[in-house]
């Protein structure tokens, strides 16, 4: 249930995020999803991409601060509240979210939102339970 | 071990009356051969026949990096050209070099006082020295050459640079005695890593590390890094070069001083006022066995103190501690003296910080700002914003409570800090002051 995110650890200055699609592309690595966190000084990409371990070791050849995280992606239903209900429920359970976002494709016409969770495993227990859909990581790298 | 028993353990009294002796002898050779000495002696009303205690060093004036600069290059010689054999020059960060002159004997004294340092470090005939120190007009490369060479050890004369090559070479060639500066040891160390190889498995068994300030905590990291036994050497090329003073492996507590050849004394920087044992000061040094430059007084800039307490490894000669900074490198920011060793020992504190850093200062309007630039390890980076920012905080506040500076902290990508294969340069100062 769990995915494969990789971050990299960007300073703010010029050309950072160019250099990094680069080697990426170079390396003919696809990237399925993105979130960029920033602040004044740094800011970290967050990426998830068809292959996770060459991506991370071309970035490290390339002198980035890689590390890898799971995350957990779950389908949302495309319609008012949809994403409401998932949130309610991770609620009563105290579980928090550390950062989300959304994935570029849709699943059966639903919306897919990535979670990077406190507690991942307990996480992903509640939502099975609610009969909330998750994707594996290999359909999610080739989807 | 000793490489010069009798000198090294030479009762006090003895080695007092010693200094005395050679002092005056000195005196009156710079007077009579240096005009720079007869002119300033001559100005204070000083002749050399007043010294008739080593307490009446005091009295007489200092000599300064200015001086050595005003007299390029041959001013201050005491010795004919045609006795000099040797010729070096101190890196002038601003303006000219300046000039310092061997004769035979201050060459072979040099040389017995760096195998005599290299004996209180552990290292003995037999050893395989690997001198990473500059070649050329820096006086580190050769001084430790001619040492290990006097010693009877195995000298692979490296230099400074290609680190690649540095570590096949440790490697392959079986080095068990590393000489360089810290900062490069640690590069070292970093380099090895990337390329697969670990220091354990290398038969390096001591460092001896100098030529700029570090830190206890820095040892620490080294010792772990590269799995020896670091050793602090002082040394200047005003002096002599490196081997003015040693730590002794026994003890690794301060840093003795070669007394029959140098009489050191700490002063308050400000004043010139000496001070008094153990207390913090500027450390001057007078040179009275060298012919080529001997030198009265010389203010190093280094900040240190001085202690005569009897030591474990038996040698008499005093102990100057562990070098804070120098008080031309001292940082003066918002009113508080700042020394860039003080912030690497709270940085190399936090767990997870590399010893890489940089010091911005800049001048805002009319306040002075700091930014301590650390490189992001992967060890410390988090995918989370709020754990990178409390890794800034932290810098932060630590170097606020034990500096009392307020202090911007700056995360950057690792390995863009500049490396350096000499002295490593810690701070950018900005301030047009």
């Amino acid at each position: 249930m769990k995915v494969e995110q990789i971050s990299i650890f960007i300073e703010n200055k010029s050309g950072r995020l160019a250099e990094i699609t680069r080697i990426l592309g170079e390396a003919g690595i696809n990237i399925r999803a993105l979130s960029l966190a920033d602040t004044s000084d740094f800011g970290i990409l967050r990426l998830i991409v068809n292959n996770g371990a060459k991506a991370t070791s071309v970035l490290k050849e390339n002198g980035f601060t890689v590390n890898n995280t799971e995350v957990v992606a779950v389908e949302v239903p495309d319609r008012p509240g949809g994403l409401s209900a998932i949130l309610q429920t991770l609620d009563r359970e105290a579980i928090n979210v550390e950062y989300m976002y959304a994935f570029v494709e849709r699943c059966a016409g639903n919306a897919v939102i990535i979670f990077r969770f406190d507690e991942t495993d307990k996480a992903i227990d509640v939502l099975k339970k609610q009969n909330f859909n998750m994707l594996e990581g290999n359909r999610l790298y080739n989807m | 071990m000793f490489f010069n028993e009798e000198f090294e353990t030479l009762p006090r009294p003895a080695l007092e009356a010693l200094q005395l002796k050679r002092l005056q002898s000195t005196l009156e050779r710079v007077y009579n051969n240096v005009p720079f000495y007869k002119a300033t002696f001559d100005a204070a009303g000083i002749k050399p026949a007043i010294v008739s205690s080593l307490e009446d060093l005091q009295k007489l004036p200092f000599t300064t990096k200015q001086d050595m600069r005003d007299s390029y290059p041959y001013g201050l010689f005491a010795a004919p050209m045609d006795e000099i054999v040797r010729i070096h020059a101190s890196s002038g960060t601003t303006g000219k070099p300046t000039v310092v002159g061997y004769t035979q004997k201050d060459i072979s004294i040099w040389s017995e006082l760096m195998a005599r340092s290299f004996v209180a470090a552990g290292a003995h005939k037999g050893d395989i020295i690997h001198n990473a120190y500059g070649y050329g007009l820096f006086t580190g490369g050769l001084g430790a050459h001619y040492g290990a060479e006097l010693l009877g050890a195995s000298v692979i004369p490296i230099s400074g640079g290609n680190t690649k090559r540095q570590i096949m070479i440790m490697q392959d060639f079986g080095s068990t005695v590393l000489t360089c500066t810290p900062s490069y040891s640690l590069f070292m160390a970093e380099e090895a890593q990337a390329e697969g190889i670990d220091f354990k498995n290398l038969k390096l068994r001591v460092g001896i590390f100098g030529a700029e300030p570090w830190s206890e905590s820095m040892r620490a990291e080294i010792e772990r890094k590269l799995n020896l036994s670091a050793i602090d050497i002082y040394g200047l090329s005003e002096i002599m070069g490196p081997g003015v003073a040693i730590e002794c492996i026994e003890a690794k507590r301060g840093l003795h001083i070669w007394e029959d050849h140098f009489i050191p004394e700490i002063i308050n920087p400000e004043t010139g006022e000496r001070l008094p044992e153990g207390e913090r000061g500027e450390l001057v040094i007078t040179t009275i066995t060298k012919q080529g430059i001997p030198l009265i007084r010389y203010r190093t800039r280094d900040i240190t103190s001085l202690t005569y307490e009897p030591c474990i490894c038996g040698r008499s000669h005093a102990r100057i501690t562990r070098m804070s900074g120098r008080s031309d490198d001292m940082l003066i920011i918002r009113g508080v003296n700042v020394f860039p060793s003080q912030i690497e020992a709270i940085l190399v504190g936090i767990e997870g910080i590399e010893p890489h850093y940089m010091l911005i200062v800049d001048r805002v309007g009319t306040l002075d700002t700091l930014t301590v630039q650390v490189e992001v390890s992967e060890q410390l980076f988090s995918d989370e914003i709020k754990v990178l920012q409390a890794l800034s905080r932290r810098v932060e506040k630590e170097i606020k409570d034990m500096l009392g500076v307020t202090c911007t902290a700056k995360l950057v990508e690792p390995k863009t800090i500049q490396r350096s294969e000499g002295k490593a340069k810690r701070v950018i100062d900005n301030r047009n002051l």
